[in-house]
């Protein structure tokens, strides 16, 4: 007996048949191992770095030698709820990520609108390939561009002295914020949009018209209720980015601070990480609120 | 007759947010050309005087060499990673699927700071010193999603047919995967790994948080426009930059018909 299976003519490459067909059988076997990278990757550092964020706000440093000390607190906590001064931060970045939301979604709608349900299908492409190439160009050179834009001797004060109407002096204030913000985030806002605007059925829409609604009765009954879903997820993007950005701030705002900016000075000046990390904890908390809104709102099905 | 008007105004609403849109791009090519060391409209003239400083300024190049660098092992890992959970997704139908989609999209759907000072209390916990390694490990995290929408995307737009076909006519696995497999995604793969790159090559906040005394293109440019230095090589640098993220979506594009290009995960 022993002999016969020793004895067996064993074809080449015969390990590899055996794992392949071993994955056939176990399908879950395959799955588990083609997941194990990509879910170790993060695990172990991704999610194991969020944690240790959470973790890190309850720490305090050695305000002499700015090194870490691992004793469990609510300093940072409360320090920055009974602070009027971060409290003011957080509210300012709040309303500016609104605000950026709103505007978005204002100039987003009756642009993907067009998009979605009047554009021939090759005015449609070109459309499409116009909000992609902003969408990806690079962050920096958008912003300097409005750097240019905006500043005294810029574009904009140009063309409002070829008007007759004095120069505006928008570069370097929140006005400013509010304009890059929209801008470099508009495209985030267009595209989900767009997506849900066209899954519209178009028997919804005539079934509506037959029914005596006109064109507004329809807009508002029909078609932006179902469209919702896809501004909601497009302002997921634009109000999360804009919470956590410090950069436009930086470089084109008046010196007001928002929640980026502190988080950034306080790991690179101050070196304060566990405050930081619990002032980055404000930006989590409100995201997580907004998301489980969203997907109230069935955004996560347009997603 | 209001419909037409509807029409003309929804028509003219496109025109201005077209202009809107790609204005402030076109200005930045054109200071690129500027004759001028001063940043003010109109430009003073064509000339190519800066484009000639930038390409000989060491600091410059030595920035791209590394956000090139760093881009393009990124590249690698997140193809690797994205791939594979791709393939692990499609055909399974498990209950964390949905939990690993939402878990892949996060670092991108999270601001960037987030990740950022995460993956900064990370490596300062674990007494990891901040370097390229660093910066690559944070551009990979939020990099594998663009690989994995893309191939995951093609995977379902297969035929598995054609999988089993080239088996019952004697196809081992390894040849199935060069033969068919292969072809039908690479195109996929390719888009995924270009946007990987140039998502990677203009990466900002993670890279500040994650770096140490490492200079990324990025980084260069925010800290000349900070400090209001060399602003006429900025001109150049940052019409390179738009060039080089611009590109390798304009081939993911036609590669996928611009399915996966979305950024936002729209499309599905």
């Amino acid at each position: 007996m022993t002999v016969e299976v020793a004895g067996r003519p064993r074809r080449k490459g015969g390990g590899a048949v055996a794992i392949r067909s071993l994955f056939w059988r176990l399908p879950w076997l395959r799955t588990t191992v083609l997941l194990t990278p990509p879910l170790a990757w993060f695990v172990v550092i991704y999610i194991a770095s969020l944690v240790l964020l959470l973790i890190t706000a309850f720490w305090a440093i050695d305000p002499f030698t700015t090194r870490m000390i691992q004793a469990w607190n609510l300093d940072n906590f409360r320090q920055i709820l009974n602070e009027p001064t971060y409290l003011r931060i957080i509210v300012r970045t709040v309303s500016m990520a609104a605000l950026v939301t709103v505007t978005d979604a204002a100039i987003a709608f009756p642009f993907a609108y067009y998009m979605a349900r009047i554009a021939s299908r090759r005015v449609q492409t070109i459309l499409f390939a116009a909000v992609l190439l902003p969408l990806w160009a690079s962050y920096l050179a958008r912003l300097y561009a409005w750097i240019l834009i905006l500043n005294h001797s810029g574009v904009l004060n140009w063309s409002l002295q070829a008007f007759g109407v004095p120069p505006a002096n928008v570069a370097y204030t929140d006005v400013a914020v509010w304009i890059v913000f929209s801008y470099i985030w508009l495209p985030f806002m267009i595209i989900p949009t767009y997506a849900a605007l066209e899954r519209v059925p178009e028997s919804l829409v005539e079934a509506a018209s037959d029914l005596g609604a006109r064109r507004w009765r329809t807009l508002r009954d029909i078609v932006l209720p179902l469209a919702l879903p896809g501004v909601v997820a497009g302002s997921i993007f634009t109000f999360s980015l804009t919470l956590g950005d410090y950069i436009t701030p930086v470089l084109i705002g008046g010196g007001t601070s928002f929640i980026g900016n502190v988080v950034y000075s306080n790991i690179g000046i101050a070196n304060n990480v566990p405050f930081a990390a619990a002032l980055a904890m404000v930006p989590i908390g409100i995201m997580a609120l907004y998301l489980i809104g969203a997907k109230r709102l069935g955004a996560f099905e347009a997603l | 007759m209001s419909e037409t008007l509807t029409r003309i105004a929804l028509r003219a609403w496109v025109v201005l947010v077209l202009l809107f849109l790609f204005i402030p791009m076109v200005v930045i090519f054109l200071y690129a050309f500027n004759s001028s060391k001063i940043e003010a409209w109109p430009i003073e003239g064509f000339s190519l005087r800066w484009i000639n400083v930038t390409l000989n300024d060491a600091e410059v190049l030595s920035a791209i060499k590394l956000s090139v660098e760093v881009a393009l092992i990124t590249t690698v890992l997140a193809l690797i990673l994205g791939s594979c959970a791709a393939f692990a997704i499609h055909r399974t139908t498990f209950f964390g699927r949905d939990a690993i989609n939402f878990l892949l999209v996060l670092p991108l759907a999270l601001p960037g700071i987030i990740t950022g000072v995460a993956l900064h209390a990370f490596f300062d916990y674990g007494g990891i010193l901040l370097s390229v390694a660093t910066i690559v490990v944070g551009h990979t995290t939020f990099c594998i999603v663009v690989v994995y929408n893309n191939v995951l995307a093609r995977l379902r737009r297969t035929q598995g047919s054609l999988v089993e076909a080239a088996m019952d006519l004697g196809a081992n696995g390894f040849q199935t995967f060069r033969d068919i497999t292969l072809p039908l995604l690479s195109t996929a793969v390719i888009a995924g790994a270009m946007l990987a790159f140039a998502l990677s090559f203009d990466e900002i906040i993670v890279t500040t948080f994650t770096a140490g005394a490492q200079n990324t293109l990025p980084i260069w440019i925010f800290a000349q426009i900070r400090n209001g230095q060399r602003l006429p090589e900025v001109n150049v640098v940052v019409s390179f930059v738009i060039l080089i993220t611009i590109i390798p979506v304009l081939i993911a594009a036609r590669l996928t018909g611009g399915g996966g290009t979305s950024r936002v995960p729209a499309a599905r």
